[in-house]
């Protein structure tokens, strides 16, 4: 859908970046960058908008529209955007503070809704800004600052919680995976309605290895499993794991060509089922028993907010009697004093 | 009760109908204004209402009441005290019958007032018994037993009956006013045209209660209020709420861009966010959000985004939005907040009205953040007001607090029907394609920014809540620069000061003994409280103020031609509190009021009186 040659370098700004050295927010604006050159669309119609935190800086290093807003609210506020201006490519940037803390309310709300959007969800499990206090996904037990004996509250998991708001739309990635991370977002940002991609994001300072169970090399292949649509769900390093569901109806690893499974036993992924049953239990799947579902989890069509409004305004605007502000001022009961 | 008739002709009345909430007083009243109205009176209103939808029936919290106040004159203010009031049960008499003239005529259905209803309204005897109503002219109707025989070959249920006997007590009065009982009957024809039934039982008890008020004599005294002599035109009857949306529209018709309010339900602003809604055949695009911080920043995403943007709301929705207006002032985009004043602190009383919420617009943020705010004045301005809120917003590219309240919110008046090609042009300040944009250069005259909006090609920048670079927008931690910003942003907000008009007296302009001074919504009741004082040969002139920051020019000049100046408000201070910090020179004294009611004109003079000597 190439309409204009761009590359990767068109969307960088003249900003320097400031993000500590290490940091997995570098590989994700590569990546962000190297999508919005493939997509091709006009680079004024792209809005960057992020709240605060360390991954909220984020549209001061991109050079197209962009508005660093408020604490918790760039989900709202991109909303607004998208409702203002339906040809605009809205891309949210939030951290697991700024979208799952403080901007709970509008993160659950905009995915209900299904604003054509995408949020890009960097999740570090840290409060980075603030110097190292827990989040709503650091895991249970964690030392932290504000945790200094460990937490003792259950984290979110954001897959689950976006297909708990009616999500249409959830990928996870890593930040270190330019190519997988470039190409879910090139179907989040094609994806109509609200696209939620959650980045695995490495904060080398306050929270290092918070994914490293998933990420390191010795076994990211045993602990990776890449979803696409149509293809079985198959992962480790000779391509000889995947999943089925057991005799209890939960999912299990099983190895290919041992106790007689075969590939035909694979369950096969299907990004968009209506039904969010098979995505839940996806989302939810934990390292070191399970690999973590990455790629593109779940991808279902229905109408958005703003094309809804858009064409509620057109049909009111068909059958109405009032047609500007006179007509209105005018209509009903009026009486002339003379 | 077969004295008979005797009609008094009269300048203006007041007639306050009361029941319990469910008994369909403030449809009665409105019916009663509207026809008022289109016989020619001037007319104002003022629903009193519980905040409970429906508190315990018979009881004195769940008493609804609704004043209107007809006149030959032009009438600014529901009135102080009512000539007539209509009581449809204990609870109802006990609660209204302060607000009674003394020989007022009270009209009571004598059919509530049961032993168990007269108890559950506070009383341990019936008023109707222990001589405490002796002053006043009472005509006890068995309204319920009227209404129940007038409709028993109807077909109709029990509750469906009862439902109608505010018609009944409707048609009397409509009798003692020699009113027309037609305007009502057409509208029930609309409001229940699907059901024909429901619209006739309500035209038959009308028409009954008419009847029965000229058959038996019950009324002695038959009220005649000659039409007022207004300025000639079209008119309609407006409420300030709907008249707060319409300037809205207005201003994004006039600025040729789409209307987007984000907002989240709240008393007594919501009324605003319903006439929008309606409004999608004039492209506005209404977003109920999630809170009151959503509503803003769904606004402020949208104004980003180019569109004319308000939200609106009252004072506990004003406090949660603070740290949005910062954005947004820091940002310098176009933003219009209605904050529709009630009781507070908290929750205070959601339904009644106050003027407690000015400093909390003007200086409830964090930083040093400056934003205009402007308040209207009657139900009708609220229009003109919000209108300006509008042009103030989009041509100095700033944030913009309207203030109304609960009293002009809901109050409704007979409204002149401006001329949209009467009001003045907006001109907003677009960047286009080609510019040399830069996000923070400013307008000399103004200090206003430029606005490019996402999809203009080659203009592509970034904005937010970090201290901009002046003029290149980009993000600055330089001491210097930070102090040029701050005074930057404060002196565009001055500057308001050259756009808007001067200041204007009401009653001797030149100086003199005493200057009353108001804002916002109090206008009627000091208009009058002026007006009758002068009339008294008192030295006595009104400044009311709709433009609180900045404000307007000639303010300082103004005050210094008085010896005396009083402050009038709905609060304990705070416009007299931001006159002393803008003006220390002069002396302010103070006239305060929480109740959660307006002013009466009455203790207006005896307050003002008493400051005089």
């Amino acid at each position: 859908m190439s309409e204009i040659n761009y590359t990767p370098k068109d969307f960088k700004s003249d900003q320097e970046i400031r993000w500590c050295p290490g940091c997995g927010d570098h590989g994700i604006i590569t990546s962000v960058q190297k999508a919005m050159a493939e997509l091709g669309y006009p680079k004024e119609s792209w809005a960057v908008i992020s709240g605060i935190g360390c991954s909220s800086r984020f549209p001061y290093y991109m050079n197209t529209y962009g508005f660093h807003t408020i604490h918790g609210r760039a989900a709202a506020i991109a909303s607004g955007a998208k409702n203002a201006n339906r040809k605009l490519n809205i891309l949210q940037i939030s951290g697991d503070g700024d979208a799952l803390a403080i901007g709970g309310n509008h993160f659950i709300h905009a995915i209900r809704r299904n604003v054509d959007i995408t949020i890009l969800l960097f999740n570090n499990e840290i409060y980075g800004l603030t110097k190292g206090q827990y989040s709503p996904t650091t895991k249970l037990g964690t030392k932290t600052k504000t945790s200094p004996y460990g937490t003792i509250e259950h984290p979110f998991n954001p897959g689950e919680l976006c297909i708990g708001a009616q999500g249409k739309f959830f990928a996870r990635s890593i930040d270190t995976n330019v190519g997988l991370t470039a190409e879910i977002l090139k179907s989040a940002v094609e994806h109509k309605g609200t696209a939620v991609v959650e980045v695995l994001q490495n904060c080398v300072i306050f929270a290092d290895g918070a994914h490293s169970a998933v990420t390191d090399k010795e076994f990211k292949e045993d602990r990776q499993l890449v979803l696409e649509h149509g293809k079985p769900m198959i992962f480790g390093k000779n391509k000889d794991k995947g999943l089925r569901f057991s005799s209890t109806g939960e999912l299990e690893v099983v190895e290919i060509g041992k106790n007689g499974v075969t590939e035909k036993d694979i369950l096969v992924h299907d990004a968009r089922n209506p039904n969010p049953f098979l995505h839940w239990m996806l989302v939810n799947m934990k390292a070191p028993e399970f690999p973590v579902a990455l790629g593109v989890i779940r991808e279902v069509e229905a109408h958005t907010y703003d094309e809804a409004l858009d064409e509620q305004i057109e049909e009111v605007k068909r059958i109405s009697k009032i047609h500007c502000m006179e007509d209105l001022l005018n209509s009903g009961d009026t009486w002339e004093v003379k | 009760m077969s004295q008979e008739t005797k009609v008094i002709e009269k300048h203006d009345v007041v007639i306050r109908f009361s029941g319990d909430s469910g008994d369909g007083m403030q449809l009665t009243g409105q019916q009663f204004s509207d026809t008022a109205a289109l016989f020619g009176n001037d007319v104002a209103t003022f629903p009193d209402y519980p905040a409970e939808i429906r508190a315990p029936q018979g009881t004195v919290g769940g008493v609804s009441g609704f004043q209107v106040h007809i006149g030959e004159e032009q009438v600014k203010t529901p009135g102080d005290y009512a000539d007539v009031l209509v009581a449809m049960n204990p609870a109802a008499l006990k609660a209204n019958l302060r607000w009674a003239k003394k020989a007022a005529t009270v009209i009571l259905d004598v059919d509530a007032f049961t032993e168990k209803h007269v108890e559950r309204a506070g009383y341990t005897v019936s008023p109707l018994e222990d001589g405490s109503l002796a002053d006043y002219n009472v005509i006890p109707v068995k309204i319920t037993d009227l209404t129940i025989e007038a409709l028993k070959e109807s077909g109709l249920d029990q509750k469906s009956v009862l439902r109608c006997k505010n018609m009944f007590a409707l048609g009397m009065i409509y009798w003692m006013f020699e009113e027309s009982v037609e305007h009502t009957e057409a509208f029930f024809d609309i409001k229940f045209g699907k059901k024909p039934a429901i619209a006739s039982a309500n035209k038959l008890v009308l028409k009954a209660g008419f009847n029965y008020a000229a058959n038996v004599h019950a009324l002695a005294t038959h009220f005649k209020v000659a039409p007022a002599v207004i300025e000639k035109g079209k008119y309609r009857t407006i409420t300030g709420n709907k008249a707060t949306a319409w300037g809205l529209l207005a201003a994004a018709e006039k600025a040729g861009l789409p209307l987007f309010c984000g907002s989240y339900p709240i008393t007594p602003a919501t009324d605003i966010l319903h006439e929008l809604a309606l409004r999608r055949d004039l492209g506005a695009k209404t977003y109920q959000a999630e809170d009151e911080i959503g509503g803003i920043c769904t606004a402020i995403g949208a104004s980003y985004a180019g569109n004319f943007a308000c939200t609106t709301t009252s004072g506990p929705g004003l406090a949660l939005k603070s740290e949005a207006c910062g954005l947004a002032v820091m940002a310098e985009l176009p933003l219009v907040i209605v904050d529709v004043q009630r009781g507070g602190p908290s929750t205070g009383l959601p339904t009644k009205t106050e003027q407690s919420d000015l400093l909390q617009a003007l200086y409830g943020r964090n930083g040093e953040c400056p934003m205009p705010v402007i308040a209207a004045s009657t139900s009708g301005n609220c229009f003109d007001y919000a209108f300006m809120a509008g042009k103030i917003a989009l041509e100095h590219m700033t944030p913009v607090v309207l203030l109304t309240d609960g009293f002009l919110a809901n109050g409704a008046q007979p409204w002149l029907i401006p001329s949209m090609s009467n009001l003045p042009e907006i001109k907003l300040r677009l960047a286009k394609e080609g510019d040399d944009y830069k996000p923070y250069a400013r307008d000399p005259e103004t200090l206003a920014r430029t606005w490019a909006l996402p999809g203009t090609k080659g203009l592509e920048h970034r904005i937010g809540g970090l201290e901009k670079m002046n003029i290149t927008g980009t993000i600055s931690y330089v001491p210097e620069n930070h102090q040029v910003m701050t005074d930057l942003r404060e002196e565009k907000v001055a500057r308001i000061a050259d756009s808007i008009p001067e200041q204007e007296v009401f009653g001797n302009p030149e100086g003199g003994e005493v200057l009353v001074v108001g804002w916002g919504g109090t206008y009627g009741h000091l208009y009058t409280t002026v007006k009758e004082m002068r009339a008294e040969g008192k030295d006595v002139s009104l400044a009311h103020f709709n433009y609180i920051n900045p404000l307007p020019k000639n303010t300082e000049a103004i005050f210094a031609r008085y010896k005396k100046i009083i402050v009038c408000e709905l609060n304990l201070g705070q416009f007299a509190k931001y006159l002393k910090s803008k003006y220390p020179q002069f002396e302010y004294k103070q006239v305060n009021k929480v109740a959660g009611l307006p002013f009466t004109v009455v203790e207006l003079k005896e307050k003002i009186n008493a400051l005089m000597k």
